[in-house]
């Protein structure tokens, strides 16, 4: 795990570089949202639920932890338009979750529309948190 | 075509990765034009509502074709919207050394975004004259 980790953070500036080649960053992001818009979708379609809307949270926390660590890892302007603001930017949502959140809360599950709302912020957060310990770890 | 045909699953992932390079560059352009916390606060308040209205709208009439509305939700407004900037600005812009900052922003886009959702509900019970749900087609946030 730690050594696949290393591995995408010694990766992250060849990236940056690959990527310097296209002096367009609207392209960059677009190219980047396309990418994780089509993996979000690829999350909903696997863990789709009624009672809860774990892809969602799932997309939230993962996105929030990938785009954290490539900004603890130092990654270069590119790097953050392309994985950043581009891929982590659309694979996460905050549409959905609002739109989930009202619904739960309507359809008499208020608790888990509380649950919902804090869940969201606290994992993601939690991400953020583990993407700082990874690379203080990594960079040791 | 049955739906789950390739070629047609092909063409909605083509279509999911059109949406998401514009909903992504929508947002890009909003980062350039205003400070970053307020960026993220519009579009994501503009995508909860507009987000809100199609599913609505889906539950009441259902109007809107089943495939442009996922193209349409799923490609666009939900990669427009953004949840992990969000929580990259509370975390880290504002963190622990900026609480004031961090409840604005984080009552701001929960807020504003869930009154959004909201707003668009009235709106789409007005527009379709509040018929009655058809459940089939509900649940679609994605």
């Amino acid at each position: 795990m730690i050594s696949g980790v290393g591995a995408a953070l010694v990766a992250l500036p060849l990236l940056s570089e690959f990527v310097a080649f296209d002096p367009e960053p609207a392209h960059v992001v677009g190219t980047g949202g396309a990418i994780g818009a089509v993996l979000r979708h690829g999350i909903y379609l696997h863990l789709s639920s009624e009672r809860f809307p774990w892809p969602t949270l799932a997309v939230n926390v993962i996105g929030s932890f990938v785009f954290a660590l490539a900004i603890f890892a130092g990654a270069g302007e590119s790097t953050i338009q392309l994985l950043g603001i581009g891929a982590c930017g659309a694979f996460t949502t905050f549409s959905s979750f609002s739109v989930e959140t009202v619904q739960l809360y309507e359809r008499g599950d208020r608790r888990l529309a509380v649950v919902n709302a804090a869940g969201n912020l606290v994992l993601s957060l939690a991400g953020i948190g583990v993407a700082w310990l990874v690379v203080a770890v990594v960079s040791l | 075509m049955a739906d789950d045909h390739p070629l047609v699953r092909l063409e909605t992932l083509a279509l999911i990765a059109i949406g998401g390079f514009a909903g992504a560059n929508l947002r890009f352009f909003a980062l350039g034009v205003f400070p970053d916390v307020l960026a993220v606060l519009l579009v994501n308040i503009l995508g909860s509502f507009a987000l809100g209205f199609f599913v609505y709208e889906a539950q009441y009439t259902g109007l809107v074709d089943r495939t442009s509305r996922i193209v349409f939700t799923t490609g666009f407004l939900s990669s427009l919207t953004t949840y992990s900037t969000f929580a990259i600005q509370t975390g880290i812009t504002a963190g622990p050394a900026e609480p004031l900052v961090l409840v604005a922003i984080v009552l701001g886009n929960y807020g504003l975004g869930f009154a959004g959702v909201l707003a668009s509900r009235t709106l789409a019970r007005r527009v379709t004259g509040g018929s009655t749900a058809t459940a089939e087609n509900g649940g679609e946030t994605a």
